[in-house]
């Protein structure tokens, strides 16, 4: 099990040494001159040699790698023009906000895509099984922005039955004492219900337009792994041996099934950190998608790359934890290698 | 890439029959009025994407505060913006814009990806080894996230959201031509074709090459929405197209910031005409898989 | 003779498949009888209907399959007409089957030793404490070596054989008065074929369980089985004990199959094929006797009017109008 972890680990160095390069280059190797870009649009002909000093961009190409790659490992992103701040620590306390974000809407995701694409895997054909292909089709038509913009109309100025969609907390909360960041999971540490319900109630628009759009293709791959694996010779083996309905759908087929689904996730978490950026716009979600739009909106320059390096890492770590759910789950893989 | 005869479900054609595709295109589409229903629909928004600035009722760029902000009426069938400007007409003008992005981007990449993907199935090795290295650290990054940071650097413009664009759908252009060409490149008929002399090259674009479509076409009518998406979000938040040009992620942006106080119809339209445009092609692509080859049908 | 009901009994079973190409009459008016302790042969070409007619008896058809006459009583029970719930209760423990391909039969990603264990806890009242030891004594008596080991094992890392082997763990492991070996040795190796055949011949004989061996192979049956009936295209054309079917064959198809069968004694050119190919099934308008065209002893009757069945001695029975 651990020499399969550490196979996997060592997989995606390549990836992580990709993505390092990529963010150099486009940062470095840029069109026109990068020291005015990190200066800022209304920057000083003094202030651009001045930053260009600072930050070496008069040296060769290679030796800017290195200070990159040494800046990189001691965690230095650069300071933001309009604040003055580390991006560092902008980025490391706005990251569990969007995390929770992004988690919620996985969770929604599945917890509807799944259970849907398995019952119109068991019934063919039926109503079900149509609404199922609808929703699939449907779902990856919808721009996740403007689906936000819908529910947020609806849900709150139409109905009211959603709390205002600015941010993570209604003011008249406090944010609860920091364990992780997550304020679901922050508020239950404290036993303050109260926040979590708010929290919670704040969080179910943005979840849900995050959720929709992956919901198409995880729908669709439950669905049609379930078909191949539920026609599969094993299945009919278990079911000529009497055991049940349901131990041949879960125990049997489900987790069979599973497989491919698992390896759906990992377009599931390109899309979800996409769209995490759109759906913090909508709802003025204090992550680090709304800080790059911010800095995007200044053209300061150092916030993006710091944004596109950490979304880039989560999601390799991401992938990682793809790849060991998938090897814990299917035995022969450790054999393949 | 899997087993060689598993990689593929397509039989090699030399030269597609293309009376049996019509015929079987004709009755996939009277027995799935769906499909007819979207060729149709790609059609009127293709009339309107080309003939767009002819059709529009009035000039999409011209303000007039004194109708700013109005529903929509028998004047403004679509109402009318902060602005002054008329939303049924920005929304035609767009679909312009949005689908030149779209092919531009999605048919670089196509030829890009492909050709890439042709020389590392058909040679191996190192252009393999390099090719699948690039496009392995594409996908290493969020699609979108990639696309918001290529247009960041290389500024805003549309030739820039086109680029962007067209490189994150690199990679799957990439897989899809080098796994078919892989399980083709030692058939019978490559063999004979290399022994009468052809040089690689004329093979390749020749024999080879013309197998490897029908996959790609359904794809590429999904990723046409899928740019379109890309390309309505990067103007969503700022990057790519500028105001005042009309775009239909531009108007839901600008439109945001009035649905709350309850003017709907300025994010509304160009935000449903942007969905609609996207199922429409989510639908050609099912459509073109059901005519090019049942087999696929999920 | 048996004087005892038979422990199967399937009458005039008729079944058919609604396909998007039209139905497919797969079985016609099959009757089948197997005794207790009987070891049964079915055997005939691929697409004769054996292995539908097998998993119609155990109910595990796919939903296009539809019954359209004919019963089936096993121990007293009516299967047809019973429910999943008792159903359930049969498979497994009254009735076990197991499969060709014995590596895909088997859950790829579960251990075979707890697959075992599913099968004992669904209709055994062992205890959890105690399957294990059981489910390791299962393996033993198939003659797996290392059993302890192998309970832990995945069906990737076990041979075909091995995987037979537990696949007969699975289906005996409680007990069942009836055994259906659908093609259990095709995809082995010779000497595996022997051992396996071996294993359930006398695993069978042990307890006393019927067995129904489903096979291409007529000189496989020849050698492990008491009975043999012989179908072809859906249809029962003859039935009779061994010896008897091999002495007198008298349907014209047996008797081609017999010929076509090599064994030591007859020299390869000499062996002969048959004629055409089956009907497809699909047709309105199949004739009566479905291996009417490929028949060189057809008469008039053959094609239109419904077959007779006419009964020799020791139980030897044919469906035909022109019978050798």
């Amino acid at each position: 099990m651990l020499k399969m972890i550490l196979r996997r680990l060592v997989g995606a160095v390549p990836n992580i040494i990709g993505v390092v390069i990529v963010t150099f280059l486009l940062t470095r190797a840029l069109p026109g001159d990068p020291a005015a870009y990190f200066a800022g649009p209304s920057a000083t002909t003094e202030a651009i040699e001045q930053i260009r000093a600072q930050l070496g961009l008069d040296k060769s190409l290679a030796h800017q790698f290195v200070v990159y790659i040494k800046e990189l490992a001691r965690g230095d992103l650069g300071n933001s023009l309009s604040t003055g701040q580390p991006v560092m620590t902008e980025i490391r306390t706005r990251l569990p906000a969007s995390l929770e974000l992004t988690l919620c809407g996985l969770v929604f995701a599945c917890v509807t895509a799944i259970p849907l694409g398995v019952l119109a895997a068991t019934r063919p054909g039926s109503w079900i099984d149509h609404l199922c292909r609808m929703l699939a089709t449907a779902g990856v038509s919808l721009p996740t922005f403007f689906t936000g913009l819908l529910l947020a109309y609806v849900c709150y100025f139409l109905l009211g039955i959603s709390p205002s969609p600015v941010g993570r907390l209604d003011v008249s909360y406090p944010a609860p004492a920091t364990v992780t960041g997550l304020y679901l999971l922050d508020s239950l540490i404290a036993r303050d219900l109260e926040t979590f319900q708010a929290a919670a109630a704040q969080l179910i628009l943005p979840a849900v337009t995050l959720g929709l759009f992956v919901m198409a293709p995880l729908m669709r791959m439950t669905r049609a792994s379930m078909l191949g694996v539920l026609s599969s010779d094993f299945i009919r083996t278990a079911r000529a041996s009497g055991l049940s309905g349901n131990k041949v759908l879960y125990t049997y087929a489900f987790r069979n099934a599973l497989l491919p689904i698992v390896t759906t996730l990992g377009m599931v978490f390109s899309f979800l950190l996409g769209s995490n950026v759109l759906v913090e716009k909508v709802f003025a979600w204090p992550g680090i998608g709304s800080y790059v739009i911010e800095a995007l909106v200044s053209s300061d320059y150092a916030p993006v790359q710091g944004f596109v390096l950490t979304m880039a890492m989560v999601y390799v770590a991401l992938n990682l934890l793809i790849d060991v759910m998938y090897g814990v789950i299917d035995p022969r893989v450790g054999i393949e290698g | 890439m899997g087993t060689p005869a598993a990689a593929s479900a397509y039989p090699a054609v030399s030269a597609p029959g293309w009376r049996d595709t019509w015929k079987h295109a004709r009755y996939v589409a009277t027995d799935n009025p769906v499909t007819l229903g979207a060729f149709l629909l790609f059609g009127f928004f293709l009339v309107l994407a080309i003939f767009g600035p002819w059709i529009a009722p009035y000039d999409p760029l011209m303000s007039n505060t004194e109708v700013a902000l109005k529903p929509p009426s028998a004047a403004n069938w679509f109402g009318t913006d902060s602005l002054g400007r008329d939303i049924l007409s920005r929304i035609i003008v767009a679909a312009q814009l949005d689908f030149g992005i779209a092919i531009s981007a999605v048919f670089a990449s196509f030829f890009i990806g492909s050709t890439l993907g042709c020389l590392a199935g058909y040679y191996g090795g190192w252009a393999d080894r390099i090719i699948g290295r690039i496009a392995d650290t594409i996908m290493a990054f969020p699609l979108f996230v990639l696309a918001m940071g290529i247009v960041a650097a290389l500024g805003n413009s549309v030739a820039n959201i086109i680029l962007a664009t067209a490189i994150i759908n690199l990679p799957f252009y990439i897989r899809v031509s080098r796994a078919e060409i892989n399980v083709r490149r030692n058939a019978g008929y490559v063999e004979a074709a290399r022994l009468a002399g052809n040089s690689d090259a004329r093979i390749l674009a020749l024999h080879l090459f013309p197998n490897v479509l029908p996959p790609m076409m359904v794809q590429i009518s999904l990723n046409m929405g899928w740019a379109i998406l890309n390309a309505a979000g990067l103007s969503f938040i700022g990057l790519g197209v500028r105001p005042p040009q009309a775009e239909w992620g531009i108007m839901v942006a600008e439109g945001a910031t009035y649905i709350i106080s309850g003017e709907w119809w300025i994010a509304f339209f160009p935000g449903a005409t942007l969905m609609l445009v996207v199922f429409t092609f989510n639908l050609l692509g099912d459509g073109l898989r059901d005519i090019l080859d049942p087999r696929m049908r999920t | 003779m048996t004087l005892e009901a038979p422990l199967l009994s399937v009458r005039d079973y008729s079944l058919e498949f609604r396909t998007r190409s039209g139905t497919v009459h797969a079985l016609e008016n099959v009757s089948l009888e197997v005794a207790k302790g009987e070891t049964v042969g079915i055997v005939g070409e691929s697409g004769s209907g054996k292995s539908v007619l097998s998993f119609g008896i155990l109910r595990i058809l796919d939903a296009a399959a539809e019954v359209k006459a004919g019963t089936i009583v096993f121990a007293g029970m009516d299967m047809l007409a019973a429910k999943e719930g008792a159903l359930q209760e049969v498979r497994g423990r009254e009735i076990s089957m197991i499969f060709q391909n014995p590596r895909t039969a088997l859950n790829p990603i579960r251990k075979i030793g707890r697959q075992i264990e599913d099968v004992l806890r669904t209709h055994t009242s062992t205890l959890q404490s105690e399957l294990k030891k059981k489910a390791i004594e299962c393996l033993a008596q198939v003659r797996i070596t290392d059993p302890e080991r192998r309970y832990s094992a995945y069906p990737f890392e076990l041979s075909g054989g091995q995987c037979q082997r537990v696949m007969i763990a699975l289906a005996l492991a409680c007990n069942p008065a009836l055994l259906i070996a659908d093609e259990p040795t095709t995809g082995l190796d010779v000497t595996t074929q022997a051992a396996i055949m071996e294993l359930v011949s006398d695993l069978a004989r042990e307890r006393n369980m019927a067995t129904i061996l489903i096979t291409h192979d007529l000189a496989l049956a020849s050698e492990y089985c008491d009975r043999i009936v012989v179908m072809h295209a859906g249809h029962v054309v003859e039935s009779a004990p061994t010896g008897r079917l091999f002495a007198q064959p008298r349907h014209p198809y047996t008797a081609r199959l017999i010929a076509a069968t090599p064994s030591p004694e007859v020299e390869i050119d000499s062996l002969s094929s048959i004629p055409g190919n089956l009907p497809d099934l699909r047709r309105n308008d199949l004739p009566s006797c479905r291996f009417h065209a490929r028949c060189d002893r057809a008469v008039g009757q053959c094609a239109v009017e419904s077959l007779p069945e006419v009964t020799y001695e020791s139980g030897h029975k044919v469906r035909c109008f022109n019978p050798l």
